[in-house]
């Protein structure tokens, strides 16, 4: 999978977790850029992104995460 | 909604619980709210916003109060402003194990261990006193689920330090609680994790990252089990089953095959599976749910089945058979008809994708599950809830015979040409008398199913009716009515608040399948004779229109009221000034006041 395919996958997550059709997500988008993304929803996020993608991210990695391109680069090195 | 029924979707009810509840909305439908207040051990924002999804899809419009994170104690046990505010109809204590203040230590001996049960017990008991006492509702208490290691290994469960049989014993106490009070009801996460698989369900990932007590995939599950409850408190259970033959009941085709060639009984594994699955429905006929065939058959053939040597189920078993080549949708109407009740309070069981999916198109609100492979159908229809038991009364164990007396009825009545005729053979009884506290559940129970002969739909807590009982500013009246078939048991409830020489009908309910038999009038005739004897000049009466109670809409101008009052929405107001000499209505029913 290529970043740009992993973007475009995590975009739909996005979409689905926000129920926000308009939702696009790059490297630097974090929390502060999507209204309703708070710790509760961080964890449906961090949810939705595993079942997708079929990966699983350790407590450390969850809680460091700072923005979606270090999201990204978890998932790729998972996959 | 398809997607949640039974076998669901999880991940698909997780990542879309917005576009879902959107779509609930959308679709609208008539909903009863409802304000329901989670007082939880760990997080419980996500068990909150599934369990909205379910009950919206049981026509239930939840408002919440969740607690602060783990401040279930604190909320029950101690003056809560925000909550009483909010005055919830049902409380859910949302707890796990990971709640249990201390658990035994191996340098315990047995008096010490039942020390800490004792203290464990006491605190739970404490907060559902508290909250009984000040919110005077039901209460959902989960159970405990097993820890997710064991110590000793095996020997955990057996010795009286082991965490396992510890909980179990907690477990126990909590279920002889259960026994002892009306409105309290486990919700049983014990079971629930066991059948997830409790390895993944106690997956400590989600407790120390986010403080679930459970793994967040598995939410839906436990939601589910939590709204089922729910709606089954405010009576929204099924109350029967609509079931195909062929390949359902048994493995074949009757009329292709022959009796002797159906699939069905101990020779072989495919007809055990069969044999099974008659008995898990002819269990059901214990707890008051009805069987009904809908079966393209001709009518002998799906009898000789029936009569198979081997069959569990009888001819008897069942309230309505409609074996014929009618389509399955109007079978399944005038099975409905037949039984007096919406068709959605029935459950259509089908092998048949085809037949399930013109039942649910035809028919709103019909439930007909995916089934599966046959060694599946017990599984698939009983993880869907239908009939949640959270009261039982001796009339829902006596239901089978009621509907089968009703038939009888039918039956005789199809045979006088004259229905004063055939309802003087019925050599009807009555008893029409304030509340007694031996009927308050039942009286409750009626007030939350009745939908069709309902004037105002207002429900009631057995708490409330208590009240109302007990209250000398409301007249009461439940009635009884019992004929030459047998007896009906509780049937009508009427409630009216006095003021002054007035009294206003809060309720005024009557179960469907005592419909034409003069009881409403018989009813009229006591609640009159009760405001005589209080001095009561004037009765009022409201009809408030709902989606299903289109058929009591001139109730009260049958019963000699004068409409004095509507409004835009088909709200009327009746009243009736009570002559001094009033003369009985009921001319059929032999009625003790």
């Amino acid at each position: 999978m290529t970043r740009e395919e992993i973007f475009e996958s995590l975009n739909e997550v996005f979409r689905d977790v926000f129920d926000d059709e308009e939702i696009t997500v790059n490297d630097e988008t974090t929390a502060n850029d999507i209204e309703d993304w708070d710790s509760l929803e961080h964890l449906n996020l961090v949810v939705a992104v595993e079942r997708k993608f079929g990966v699983k991210f350790n407590m450390g990695e969850v809680n460091t995460m700072k923005n979606v391109g270090e999201m990204v680069d978890l998932i790729m090195a998972k996959k | 909604m398809k997607e949640l029924e039974y076998p669901f979707d999880a991940n698909y009810i997780l990542s879309k619980k917005k576009r879902i509840k959107r779509q609930l909305l959308e679709e609208g439908g008539n909903f009863v709210e409802k304000k329901v207040a989670i007082l939880g051990g760990s997080t419980t924002n996500d068990i909150k916003l599934i369990l909205e999804l379910f009950l919206l899809n049981y026509g239930i419009k939840p408002s919440f109060y969740e607690s602060e994170y783990n401040q279930y104690y604190q909320d029950a046990m101690f003056p809560n402003a925000e909550l009483e505010e909010f005055a919830p109809d049902v409380i859910y204590v949302c707890t796990s194990n990971r709640n249990i203040t201390n658990f035994p230590v191996m340098s315990d001996d047995a008096a010490d261990i039942d020390k800490l049960i004792a203290q464990e017990v006491e605190k739970f008991t404490g907060i559902w006193a508290s909250l009984s006492e000040k919110y005077a509702c039901p209460i959902i208490q989960n159970n405990f689920e097993m820890p997710f290691y064991r110590l000793m290994g095996n020997k955990d469960a057996s010795d009286i330090h082991g965490k396992v049989n510890f909980i179990s014993r907690l477990n126990m106490k909590f279920y002889s609680y259960a026994q002892e009070h009306q409105n309290f009801y486990i919700c049983d996460i014990n079971y629930i994790s066991a059948d997830y698989g409790l390895k993944e369900w106690s997956d400590p990932f989600y407790y120390h990252m986010y403080k679930y007590a459970m793994n967040v995939n598995a939410i839906p599950y436990l939601s589910f089990n939590v709204a089922n409850i729910i709606k089954s408190i405010f009576g929204k259970n099924k109350k029967g089953f609509v079931l195909d033959l062929d390949n359902t009941l048994w493995g074949g085709v009757i009329g292709d095959d022959g009796v002797d060639n159906i699939v069905l009984g101990p020779e072989e594994s495919e007809g055990q599976v069969y044999s099974e699955f008659q008995r898990y429905l002819k269990e059901h006929r214990q707890i008051g749910i009805i069987l009904n065939v809908n079966s393209k058959n001709d009518y002998e053939n799906a009898i000789s089945g029936l009569k198979h040597p081997d069959s569990e189920l009888s001819e008897d078993d069942f309230i309505v058979i409609k074996a014929n080549w009618d389509p399955k949708d109007k079978n399944f109407s005038d099975i409905a008809n037949e039984l007096n009740l919406l068709p959605e309070s029935l459950v259509f069981i089908d092998d048949n994708p085809a037949e399930r999916h013109i039942v649910t198109e035809q028919l709103k609100n019909v439930s007909a599950p995916e089934i599966g492979e046959v060694h599946n159908y017990i599984q698939n229809i009983d993880r869907n809830g239908y009939f949640e038991v959270t009261t039982l009364s001796k009339d829902d164990m006596e239901r089978n015979e009621m509907y089968k007396e009703n038939v009888k009825r039918a039956q005789l009545k199809a045979s006088f040409a004259d229905y004063g005729e055939y309802l003087k053979s019925l050599e009807m009884k009555g008893i029409i008398k304030p509340f007694e506290p031996i009927y308050v559940a039942r009286i409750a129970q009626l007030t939350n199913k009745s939908n069709q002969f309902n004037l105002t739909t207002k429900r009631y807590t057995p708490l409330e009716i208590e009240d109302c009982m007990n209250d000398d500013s409301y007249i009461t009246l439940y009635g009884k009515l019992m004929d030459k078939f047998g007896d009906n048991g509780v049937v009508s409830v009427v409630i009216g608040r006095v003021d002054g020489e007035v009294c206003h009908i809060d309720l005024w309910i009557m179960s469907c399948r005592v419909l034409k038999r003069d009881m409403e009038f018989a009813m009229m005739d006591t609640l009159v004779h009760h405001c005589k004897n209080r001095g009561i000049k004037q009765i009022r009466g409201y009809y408030y229109p709902t989606a299903k109670n289109n058929m009591v809409r001139e109730f009260y101008s049958l019963q000699g009221f004068e409409l004095i009052a509507s409004d835009e929405h088909g709200n009327t107001e009746w009243e009736f000034n009570i002559p001094t000499q009033y003369e009985n209505k009921n001319k059929f029913i032999d009625v003790e006041e």
